[in-house]
């Protein structure tokens, strides 16, 4: 795991991380990208999840990390970097969503009570998926339907906390949000996706996947 | 502690996260164990959190690394130096301050055209190949009818041409000499 203070899974002689973040601050700034590289690919998974579109994700993440390149001074370096650039990707893209009147769309689970029960829809076993499904082009899209399906509120804690993998805490800081209102979203967003997903995962689509295999996943 | 399936689903977020208390969770195991329909909603619960976390989700486009490689390269300058990195910025001034004047002075370094008939033309891209005889005045791209021998050619890049003072060919590079000049060598050439 590329993290702060260890070296960034190259040789041995490559600077750190800290020591690439010292340079950038004293004015190396072509080594920015060198700093930034190992995180890119999580930067526009952020922005994609929350933008839903590929062109729009993709400028978001650009200026997402020109403008922590312009704000390096303000890092600080009890954070995790990646955490901190994450934070700065998730509000470019939000700023832009708001801009783009998205709101004016709110689907319909932004309107449900948010502290409200959520009864999980009765389903057989959706037993453990094997992660080479995610090879497969067809289960990915049906994954990002369903999360894009999700309310904003949602979606957001959703991407910050499981596939960003920030921790409750930074989830909360980073939105600007309770802690408690990251779990209950969070609890949300599990469940939905868990009902919108089991009917095929569990069934219909692997099965139909297993036969052009050959061979059922599990 | 007995939990009923309400409170399961409550909590069963928080218990895939390890963040309810020793009691709760050994209350939830003891639910899980007798309770089908909680187990499915866990196992289900914790397939969503393992497709959706690993990296391979959301593949980034083509080319993506290398548009923002390029992108932070037009944008990304040094905002800020050091007292050193200005020491030495300012060092280097003075030295190629110094050079062009002591160039200058010993007529190294060439900047009057090679010919006083042409003008050095606007708009050549300045990575653009071209080709000059080391005595000749003009540069040429390649197979331009003028060149007629191709043995002393050498290769430059069009803005090292034009800093040596080699000026466009009226012929091959018409289009990036001014109406001025390309009247001016038309009249002396005819």
């Amino acid at each position: 795991m590329p993290e702060s203070a260890t070296s960034l899974g190259h040789p041995a002689q490559q600077p750190s991380e800290v020591e690439l973040i010292r340079r950038v601050r004293d004015g190396e700034g072509d080594l920015f990208y060198e700093l930034i590289r190992p995180y890119e690919r999580r930067v526009y998974s952020a922005t994609f999840a929350i933008l839903r579109n590929a062109e729009d994700a993709e400028d978001a993440a650009q200026e997402a990390m020109l403008k922590a390149f312009k704000h390096i001074r303000q890092f600080r370096e009890e954070a995790r970097f990646s955490t901190w650039l994450i934070q700065i990707a998730v509000n470019e893209a939000r700023m832009r969503r708001r801009k783009d009147h998205a709101e004016l769309m709110e689907p319909i689970a932004d309107r449900q009570d948010e502290s409200g029960n959520y009864t999980p829809r009765d389903f057989a076993d959706w037993r453990e998926i094997p992660s080479e499904t995610l090879e497969r082009k067809e289960v990915r899209e049906k994954l990002a339907e369903a999360l894009a399906s999700l309310g904003d509120i949602y979606r957001d804690v959703f991407v910050l906390r499981d596939m960003q993998h920030l921790s409750i805490e930074e989830t909360a800081a980073a939105l600007g949000i309770s802690t408690a209102s990251v779990k209950t979203r969070l609890l949300r967003a599990r469940l939905m996706l868990r009902d919108l997903l089991a009917p095929g995962l569990g069934g219909p689509w692997m099965s139909r996947l297993s036969f052009e295999k050959g061979a059922k996943p599990w | 502690m007995v939990v009923n399936c309400e409170e399961v689903w409550r909590e069963i977020s928080n218990y895939l996260d390890g963040e309810v208390d020793a009691g709760r969770r050994a209350a939830m195991d003891e639910h899980f164990r007798g309770c089908k329909r909680c187990t499915s909603v866990l196992e289900g619960m914790r397939n969503v959190v393992q497709l959706y976390g690993d990296e391979r989700m959301v593949e980034a486009p083509l080319g993506f690394g290398y548009r923002l490689q390029r992108r932070l390269g037009e944008n990304a300058h040094p905002t800020r130096r050091t007292f050193f990195g200005w020491m030495v910025a300012a060092a280097a001034a003075v030295l190629v301050a110094g050079s062009f004047e002591a160039a200058r002075s010993s007529g190294f370094g060439r900047t009057q055209l090679r010919s006083e008939h042409a003008q050095p033309g606007k708009g050549v891209p300045p990575e653009m190949m071209v080709w000059v005889y080391p005595d000749g005045k003009t540069f040429h791209v390649l197979g331009c009818e003028y060149i007629l021998d191709k043995t002393h050619l050498r290769t430059v890049v069009a803005h090292e041409a034009l800093r040596e003072g080699y000026v466009p060919c009226v012929r091959c590079m018409k289009k990036y000499l001014n109406e001025q000049a390309t009247l001016r060598s038309s009249s002396f050439r005819a």
